[in-house]
């Protein structure tokens, strides 16, 4: 027992030692297990590309998994900012996760910069002046393809996505832009897998287009079945179910269909094409939009983090607020909630080689802001 | 709402509760006879899955892929019944439970160890592939058709495999009473793990075939196990026949409700809402299903009395 215990003794000291080393302590809370992995897994290797990049030994980053549960995220938060007392937390990809962390993170007086999840409550009313988000506002893609949309003569579309807070951005998001009729609006499960009977749904309508905002495998699932169902609408979608991670998946059923993102690996600036070339490098396959977003998060930190102590944070808060860094997207400023004010691209999906990708053909929406900025009085 | 929409939305419930008895029949069988709760079943789907995407990858051949799912799963299911399962038998439901669960996160796991985090590709065999015209001008997709036979021809050989055989009398005979057919010197040891392994290779099937249309990924069978336990409550525990009667039942509620209860409320409230309120209540509707049936048959439609 007294080895035990000196033994417990010793490695906490150590510990001690370690987090002296560290000034800045980050928590990043994201999906690296169940269905929606392969999001935190990019969003993590972007993250930690940057930070391994810089090489600075005054910077450590505590990663926990969340499985995609709000509890077990609310549990992990409250570890890290009360035991382990992180200054900075980032990583959360489900808006609905996001809802349950990042209010009582922030209001505990620790930063927290979202790499994916914007749902539209933290972006109006409840903005705060701790929270950055480094992606996107939820409504913004979807309201680059209503817009999309609107260009391409669609004027009956079919719009389906998840029952759950991003779900219901995203149909927000688009009606806001699109001019045209709704031929039918269906919300599925969170998570759900067979989408037969929205499809028949689909086919009975006469709609002449399909918007859909099925992130991740059900994306895939949902793909799969409506190129086998031999209704051939035309599909409109946001990135997020047509990204790198995806598209391999779903395979040629994919092909031609528009979708809109604010990054791309084309984007032409020398940000963007050493990312691409080093995320391949290190990790073997091509970036996501979410990696992407990863190594913005990472990179915001640290071009606040050379202008300012983090401890000092007003002097922080407004290193981050004036963003300067190399945005692989290019320009990237802040709005006044925090949110960014940014191009969104059209992009269709291609073949090259044996790997599915996309390629920019459009911009759908320039210097874009969201629409709940009016409502954040900061 | 045209009648052809009506028909389409039941083979698609026909087709989901097809592939909920796969998964359920395992799941009761293993239930039945060694009265244990295997929670892990839904990893032995997902091996299915993987298998088949692994082997479909290298040869191309659905039907290859098809045969390795069965295989690999009924090999899982048969290695983790003689290490760990087997001491499982004598304990009680908690120690089953908790067991199972840790080979959940086992087999996750060392799925993502050797496939990674991203999604597998599987897709429709050619000539199954793109819809057919069925009597009345319904456009259906063949595959979904063919699961449903496949899943139909499935059920009917393992009613007559119960019914008809030899291991399928000692299969009703374990579940009557297990000490009996021990002291019969009948091996049953060997039983269960036949009977495990049988289980198995049936959820391995599921999982082939739907991930073909929809993802193979880590986790995927979690869910469908949840449905498949809510299967076999309702049926009756034990029960193959309860099996395919409750898996119709859930896979036609849950998909007509989840169609039909929308447009309802969509009479009564304004379109948003109502698809809102309506998917909510009818991602509900097959426990409440499970609830009315219990409150009638407190053991089931097809069970015994418990």
């Amino acid at each position: 027992m007294k080895i035990l215990k000196s033994l417990a003794m010793a490695t906490a000291v150590s510990t001690l030692a370690l987090s002296a080393q560290a000034d800045t302590k980050i928590g990043m809370i994201t999906t690296l297990s169940g269905g929606g992995a392969g999001l935190g897994v990019d969003v993590r290797d972007g993250f930690m590309l940057a930070i391994e990049a810089a090489g600075r030994d005054d910077v450590e980053v505590v990663i926990e998994d969340d499985q995609r549960k709000p509890e077990s995220a609310v549990q992990i938060a409250d570890r890290m900012i009360q035991s382990e007392k992180v200054d900075i937390m980032t990583g959360i990809i489900w808006s609905n996760l996001a809802m349950a962390v990042v209010p009582a993170a922030t209001a505990q007086d620790v930063f927290y910069l979202s790499p994916n999840a914007g749902p539209s409550a933290l972006a109006g009313k409840r903005c705060h002046k701790n929270y950055f988000n480094v992606a996107w506002q939820n409504d913004n893609l979807h309201e680059a393809a209503g817009a999309y949309a609107n260009d391409a003569g669609l004027t009956n579309s079919f719009v389906l996505a998840p029952n759950y807070p991003a779900g219901k951005d995203a149909l927000t998001g688009y009606k806001r832009m699109y001019g045209g009729e709704l031929a039918g609006e269906i919300y599925t499960k969170l998570g759900q897998t067979d989408y037969a009977a929205e499809i028949a749904q689909i086919r009975a309508s006469g709609a002449d287009s399909v918007y859909f905002f099925l992130p991740g495998g059900m994306g895939i699932s949902f793909l799969k079945q409506y190129a086998d169902s031999g209704v051939d609408l035309p599909v409109v979608g946001p990135a997020f179910s047509f990204d790198q991670g995806i598209l391999q998946a779903v395979g040629a059923a994919a092909l031609g269909i528009k979708n809109t993102s604010q990054w791309n690996k084309d984007i032409d600036n020398a940000a963007n094409a050493a990312f691409v070339a080093d995320f391949q490098a290190k990790y073997g396959r091509l970036p996501s939009l979410y990696a992407s977003q990863g190594f913005d998060t990472a990179n915001l930190i640290l071009s606040a983090l050379d202008k300012a102590d983090v401890k000092d944070q007003d002097a922080f808060r407004a290193a981050l607020k004036a963003a300067e860094f190399d945005s692989v997207r290019g320009d990237f400023k802040f709005g006044n909630n925090h949110h960014p004010v940014q191009n969104i691209y059209v992009r269709e999906v291609i073949q090259e080689g044996d790997v599915f990708t996309n390629k920019i053909i459009a911009t759908g929406l320039s210097d874009h802001a969201d629409a709940y900025a009016s409502e954040c009085n900061m | 709402m045209s009648l052809i929409l009506i028909l389409e939305q039941v083979l698609n419930g026909l087709q989901f509760g097809v592939m909920l008895f796969l998964m359920a029949a395992g799941l009761t069988l293993v239930f039945g006879v060694m009265g244990l709760i295997n929670l892990a079943h839904g990893a032995l789907y997902m091996v299915g899955a993987f298998a088949a995407a692994a082997v479909a990858g290298w040869t191309g051949s659905f039907v290859l892929a098809l045969m390795a799912s069965l295989a690999a799963a009924a090999a899982a299911g048969a290695l983790v019944e003689v290490t760990v399962i087997r001491r499982l038998y004598d304990r009680d439901h908690l120690d089953q439970v908790l067991a199972t669960f840790a080979l959940i996160l086992i087999f996750s796991e060392g799925t993502r160890w050797l496939f990674g985090s991203f999604p597998l590709f599987l897709d429709v065999p050619s000539y199954l592939s793109g819809p057919v015209t069925l009597p009345g001008g319904i456009q259906y997709p063949l595959y979904r058709l063919a699961i449903i036979v496949i899943g139909l021809v499935v059920g009917a050989g393992l009613f007559w495999l119960i019914a008809r055989t030899r291991i399928g009398v000692q299969i009703r005979a374990g579940e009557a009473d297990r000490e009996m057919i021990a002291a019969l010197g009948v091996d049953i040891s060997k039983l269960y793990t036949l009977v495990f392994a049988l289980g198995a290779a049936l959820a391995g099937l599921a999982g082939a075939l739907v991930g073909a249309i929809q993802s193979v990924q880590v986790g995927m069978g979690e869910p469908v196990l949840i449905l498949a336990f809510v299967v076999i409550v309702i049926g009756g525990i034990g029960s193959i026949k309860g099996a395919l009667v409750g898996a119709l039942l859930v896979g036609l509620t849950d998909t007509l409700g989840g169609v039909f209860l929308p447009r309802l409320f969509a009479l009564l409230m304004e379109p948003a809402a109502a698809a809102s309120l309506g998917a909510s209540l009818a991602s509900m509707l097959i426990y409440i299903l499970m609830a009315a049936v219990l409150l009638v048959r407190p053991s089931g439609l097809f069970g015994g009395s418990a």
